[in-house]
């Protein structure tokens, strides 16, 4: 190269993209663009005090003895089905998880129906089976429904949208808001299967998995550990935007700080191979059968053993604590001892280029 | 994970680190070229628990953040159009540039798709003949050898429509322009192990020799990283001027042979400009005149396209070394990764990105108050 050519010209950089005229896929990716997104558009505009709290579920008081938690969630996985799950066990388990996650126990769902024209009518069949299957698991009921069916090409195949709605237990208050300085973080079991089963099914991680999706009804582990501990503080299922996300969020709910140690944090070997060779990291990937507890540390291994003695809660540890400060931020202690913020899924999850 | 967890086994580390500490006597300024050894630093807190004579400034080894808006905007001028199948690896969608991204082409239409290989992208050639499939081929030495397969495979299956829109670029012209700089502060580096891997690391004795400036290939992995470390060091304490090789798990001194032979036959070198450093001559790839049918900007003619980029962040003086993300007045306040003001806060590998992700300013700041 000719040498004395060289020449730095300095600062050059692109003017800001907002994102602010059109949906883009980062929207729908449960990070901060999904939450921006929630606060500018839906929050703003339905203002109420179950809404604003800012839980998985809306936790309502109409007047009866009980508490209701009320939640729904859509569903819109490709492919329909997949190692360990299909959209319809997802739909059910989505939404029981997200009502039981106030502490409460879901009695009803119903389900809402967008077919594509030329769905196979079996493909329909196994889907219905399998929400029956895992409604029968929940111990709840599929009350009412609905069903739509739209031009081929305008749906992938099919579109599922759950609702549901359970009673709080008496004399329980689980939230995001409740997480206090001292308190332990317990994480159910591993991170990371469901995203990297779906990415697997898809066919898109170049090689073989033999991984399942973790997709599971976590009601009866949530009553088995309020049944040992009522007084537990927040419970929360890390789904899209992974571990990393739900833990921002309850960081800023609770206006505290999580300090998380990086060689508790269970993952599976095989999703860690996909990671590294991806370029993912498993604080992000989304879950469908993991909750996170947040407990008085006096009642941390009482519950622990509660939940190591239950199917979906076996791999049950502790992770981290809370802590007083930095306020609303999530760290993590490194396995050589550096300490790192963990911050929330910004957009999409974009595999590294190499 | 076997080859993985070997490589970050802590007390090792601190081994190494503890032999650094007993090494220097004074101060010394490393530059990291590679934006994959960047965010491995910040993400396991490597800077954190080096002596505080060691600093580290990150280099314009992310691919992602050095392609200039120029090609940004011919990739977006061609994913736009309805008869293309527009394909990238997947730090290159949230991009900006001169007024979208690939996001946004996306949104409106444009058929987007994120491969892991450019090598799925001829797959999807083969499976739509009816498409126009172009691959967004940016990167070091490190993507070219799987980037030149994808046209080599495309030629031999005698696909027609099948392209790639190339940005490549090579260390060892960049490494030469920093250290040609006035401004430049940086006293040894650490090259980048993945690129050596490919090319070995012959090209570089006479840049060393030229500029005086010790060279360690170092690898990405904690324990690598700190021994490239511990090695340039110790190179520079005994005021020796050399290349030495702390990654001889991966690299030869010749490198792999077939894969640069492949992008010989593929690729030519030629002039390139870097997003946030200008144009450096002779420092990039592009396809060779017997591959132009294969050669994306001639098919679309989008050549003559041109950009200009507007000085708003210092995301140059960052890939330069002579900043830090922190010193941006912007960073973590009008720029965030959701809304990148440059391309160093979009990719993963962007200094700018792992200082905001792993929260290296408030850290630093609870340091120092």
């Amino acid at each position: 190269m000719s040498e004395e050519t060289v020449n730095i010209e300095g600062a050059v950089c692109a003017p800001p993209l907002t994102h602010n005229e059109l949906i883009v896929m980062g929207h729908g990716a449960g990070g901060r663009m999904s939450h921006q997104l929630i606060q500018k558009a839906f929050v703003s505009a339905f203002q109420n005090t179950a809404l604003n709290a800012g839980d998985d579920a809306a936790l309502v008081e109409p007047g009866l003895r009980q508490k209701l938690s009320i939640s729904t969630d859509s569903h819109v996985v490709f492919p329909l089905f997949f190692p360990g799950g299909d959209i319809g066990k997802l739909a059910v388990c989505g939404t029981v998880n997200d009502v039981a996650m106030l502490g409460a126990k879901p009695l009803y769902l119903t389900a809402g129906f967008i077919l594509e024209e030329g769905l196979p009518m079996d493909t329909l069949k196994r889907v219905v089976e399998s929400m029956r299957l895992a409604a029968e698991e929940a111990g709840v009921q599929i009350v009412a429904g609905d069903t739509k069916v739209v031009q081929k090409g305008k749906a992938d195949g099919m579109y599922i949208t759950t609702a549901g709605v359970g009673v709080v237990r008496e004399g329980v208050n689980v939230s995001g808001v409740n997480a206090q300085p001292g308190d332990v973080v317990i994480l159910s079991g591993t991170l990371g299967d469901h995203g990297i089963a779906v990415l697997g099914a898809r066919g898109e991680l170049g090689f073989q998995s033999s991984l399942q999706s973790d997709v599971a009804p976590l009601n009866h582990l949530i009553a088995a550990m309020l049944d040992a501990s009522p007084n537990i503080h927040v419970l929360r299922d890390p789904t899209r935007g992974g571990l990393a996300t739900t833990l921002n969020e309850i960081a800023v709910q609770s206006n505290a700080g999580i300090l998380l140690k990086e060689e508790s944090i269970p993952v599976h070997p095989e999703v860690n191979a996909a990671c590294e060779m991806l370029g993912f990291d498993p604080l992000y990937l989304a879950n469908e059968g993991k909750l996170v507890a947040i407990v008085p540390k006096e009642e941390a291994e009482k519950v622990l053993a509660v939940m190591k003695s239950t199917k979906y809660g076996e791999g049950a540890v502790i992770i981290g604590e809370v802590v007083a400060e930095p306020k609303s931020r999530v760290l993590l202690k490194t396995a050589l001892g550096s300490t790192r913020v963990v911050d929330m899924l910004a957009g999409e999850m974009l595999p590294r280029i190499c | 994970m076997k080859y993985v967890t070997e490589y970050r086994d802590a007390e090792l580390v601190k081994g190494v680190i503890d032999e650094i500490r007993r090494t220097v006597t004074r101060p010394w300024t490393l530059m990291e070229i590679c934006g994959g050894q960047t965010h491995s630093i910040v993400r396991h807190g490597i800077d954190q628990l080096l002596p505080p004579q060691i600093e580290l400034v990150h280099g314009p080894g992310c691919p992602v953040c050095v392609t200039p808006l120029e090609l940004i905007d011919k990739a977006l001028s061609i994913a736009a159009r309805p008869d293309v199948i527009f394909c990238s690896y997947g730090d290159m969608l949230r991009v900006p540039g001169s007024s979208r991204d690939l996001f946004s082409v996306k949104a409106k239409g444009g058929d987007v798709r994120v491969v892991y290989s450019p090598l799925d992208a001829v797959t999807l050639a083969q499976k739509n003949p009816d498409k126009q499939v172009v691959f967004f081929a940016i990167g070091f030495e490190t993507t070219a050898p799987p980037n030149v397969m994808s046209v080599l495979q495309a030629q031999h299956l005698g696909l027609k429509n099948f392209s790639i829109l190339v940005s490549h670029v090579r260390v060892p012209p960049a490494i030469s322009a920093i250290l040609s700089s006035p401004h430049n502060r940086v006293q040894g580096f650490l090259l980048a192990g993945h690129v050596n891997a490919v090319m070995g690391y012959h090209e570089y004795p006479p840049l060393v020799e030229k500029f005086g400036v010790p060279m360690v290939v170092t690898g990405f992995e904690p324990l690598d990283l700190v021994q490239g470390i511990l090695k340039t060091v110790q190179l520079l304490e005994e005021g020796k001027v050399e290349v030495a090789n702390a990654y001889q798990r991966a690299v030869t001194l010749e490198g792999l042979k077939p894969a640069q032979d492949a992008i010989n036959k593929v690729f030519m070198e030629c002039d390139r400009k870097w997003r946030g450093i200008g144009m450096i001559p002779m420092s990039g790839w592009g396809l060779r005149p017997e591959f132009d049918e294969f050669n994306a900007e001639k098919r679309f003619d989008v050549e003559s396209l041109r950009a200009e980029e507007s000085p708003l962040c210092i995301a140059g003086q960052i890939l330069q070394g002579l900043k830090k993300p922190h010193h941006c007045p912007a960073f973590g306040k009008q720029c965030t990764p959701e809304n990148p003001l440059g391309a160093t806060m979009v990719s993963s590998e962007g200094a700018c990105a792992a200082y905001y992700r792993y929260g290296r300013v408030e850290l630093t700041q609870s340091v120092t108050s």
